[in-house]
């Protein structure tokens, strides 16, 4: 199949999708500095940074599928989706320990411990730490066959994620169950795929 | 260049003296009438007196208390309330208090603001999300209500339930509902005879804002936030411990009492701290331990002598 490279497209893989990617943030910010977040506008940033970690969680996931199923290959981004949902998900921690919670260390650390809601937004972050690490060309060289193995931790951190999020309102709300959707299509389908694929090789 | 002339006036055009002579009479007349049609407004001006209880801390903005909203009715997120609440009619309104009592009675709720003092009460306000405002109320405490209807001996519980309007209130409608309506409450009797339980039916001064709980709601300071169920049809009193809305729905989350208090954690975070709202901006936390029943703990602690506040919460 001859691929048409642009090199628009080229660059937008370069530096373009990470500077596309921190508009979200970056509004956000300005919106909140300036007084255009409303009534709690700590909580306003604080979540939109969450939901966007989210976001970049669910294009990384669907690179693959889009790939086997549509035919569409966006392989080249999946580094800086997988970096950009990594770096929204430690700007949603760090402003949860800063502007949320003042630094309160003694209050901040049983919550951490204790919280099944804070201890799983957590643990995803933690997750996503090595990968992130690990994501450049010198790794995947020196870890091989592991790598790949590394980096389906993605799986665990995007289910821990959505736990994570399901746990902090008080209902269900529409947005919700839009992302919480998305995620569990997106595992489901390398369940299924596991499941087909392997009888089709003991046949052949 | 030609002087300027005025145009010639007809004399059909000219008032006669006998007419303009009466314009303030006109003026009079346009002003009560204007004042007629204002009266149903969003915001109107209440006459108050000074209550006996007011917190000395800094009012949260009016415009952050109308825009961040809990009322499901009109949608789940904190600015629903205000964006979507325009099409609610709170007037006329009337409010049926019945159950164990002695006289029965459907009262309007305007003839109710004519004849009660309404008072000043400036109180805390705490969000089981562990946030918090500080909102100057207008309102009667609700003892004087239950006075006029007579309770029996029997009764030992208050019901409380919000109307359910699908046509003016966009949560009620359509596929997705985050709960069944209508919203219900409870105290017990005791609690709802506190002086510090009073029914709103103004903020800074002027009617409830339809997000706000118009035109009639109740406000129980020293509990969380959803104990105070907002536009209220009826109030029962009865004999034994009534439903509430967020009890019936996650009882393991949301008790009947829901007293604040730091010590009693709900199950997914704490409740040992709570952001005021407005206080201070984006950069500071504005983060503050919470009190004991949320500061009024000398005034209601009695209530609850003996009582397992772990278990009752």
């Amino acid at each position: 199949m001859a691929v048409t490279r642009s090199p628009f497209v080229d660059r937008l893989s370069g530096w373009g999708i990470y500077v596309i990617g921190v508009v979200p943030a970056v509004a956000s910010f300005w919106l909140g500095a300036t007084g255009g977040l409303g009534a709690d506008p700590v909580r306003s940033f604080e979540q939109t940074l969450g939901l966007w970690a989210l976001r970049f969680l669910i294009l990384t996931l669907a690179v693959t599928p889009l790939r086997e199923l549509a035919g569409v290959n966006l392989l080249r981004f999946r580094r800086a989706l997988g970096l950009l949902a990594f770096w929204y998900a430690a700007m949603h921690f760090t402003v949860y320990l800063t502007l949320d919670r003042g630094l309160l260390w003694d209050t901040i650390i049983p919550d951490i411990v204790r919280r099944p809601f804070i201890t799983l937004g957590f643990a995803a972050l933690m997750l996503l730490v090595p990968l992130a690490v690990t994501s450049n060309r010198l790794s995947i060289r020196r870890l091989g066959k592991n790598w790949r193995r590394l980096h389906k931790l993605i799986y665990v951190a995007a289910t821990l994620a959505v736990l994570h999020y399901l746990l902090a309102t008080k209902v269900l709300d529409p947005t919700q169950v839009v992302h919480i959707g998305l995620v569990a299509l997106l595992l489901g389908y390398r369940l299924v795929r596991g499941f087909v694929r392997r009888p089709a090789r003991r046949a052949a | 260049m030609p002087a300027y002339r005025p145009p010639p006036i007809p004399a059909s055009e000219i008032t006669p003296r006998s007419i303009y002579l009466r314009r303030r009479e006109f003026m009079g007349l346009i002003a009560g009438a204007g004042l007629m049609l204002a009266k149903p407004s969003r915001a109107d001006t209440l006459k108050t007196v000074p209550g006996p209880y007011k917190v000395d801390e800094p009012l949260t903005p009016r415009e952050d208390v109308t825009t961040y909203n809990n009322f499901y009715e009109f949608g789940t997120d904190k600015a629903d309330p205000s964006r979507h609440s325009g099409d609610f009619k709170p007037r006329p309104w009337t409010i049926t208090v019945d159950g164990l009592v002695a006289k029965p009675q459907t009262f309007d709720v305007d003839k109710l603001i004519a004849e009660l003092p309404i008072e000043d009460r400036v109180y805390r306000m705490r969000c089981v999300e562990a946030w918090s405002m500080v909102i100057p109320w207008n309102g009667f405490p609700l003892k004087a209500l239950l006075d006029k209807v007579e309770p029996l001996g029997s009764a030992k519980f208050v019901a409380f339930e919000t109307v359910v309007r699908p046509k003016e209130m966009p949560g009620q409608a359509g596929y997705f509902q985050p709960m069944p309506w209508p919203y219900v409450e409870g105290l017990r009797l005791d609690e709802a005879m506190h002086p510090l339980a009073i029914l709103a039916v103004g903020l800074y001064g002027e009617t409830l804002p339809n997000q706000n709980g118009a035109p009639i709601r109740l406000v129980v300071p020293w509990k969380y936030g959803f104990k105070g169920i907002k536009s209220i049809v009826r109030i029962s009193l009865v004999e034994t411990q009534p439903p509430n809305a967020w009890n019936s729905l996650q009882g393991s989350e949301y008790g009947f009492y829901a007293n604040v208090n730091p010590e009693v954690d709900h199950p997914r975070w704490s409740q040992a701290t709570e952001r005021r709202i407005g206080e201070s901006g984006f950069f500071g936390s504005g983060r503050r331990p919470t009190l004991m029943f949320n500061g009024y703990a000398e005034e209601v602690a009695s209530l609850y002598a003996g009582m397992d506040l772990k278990a009752n919460y």
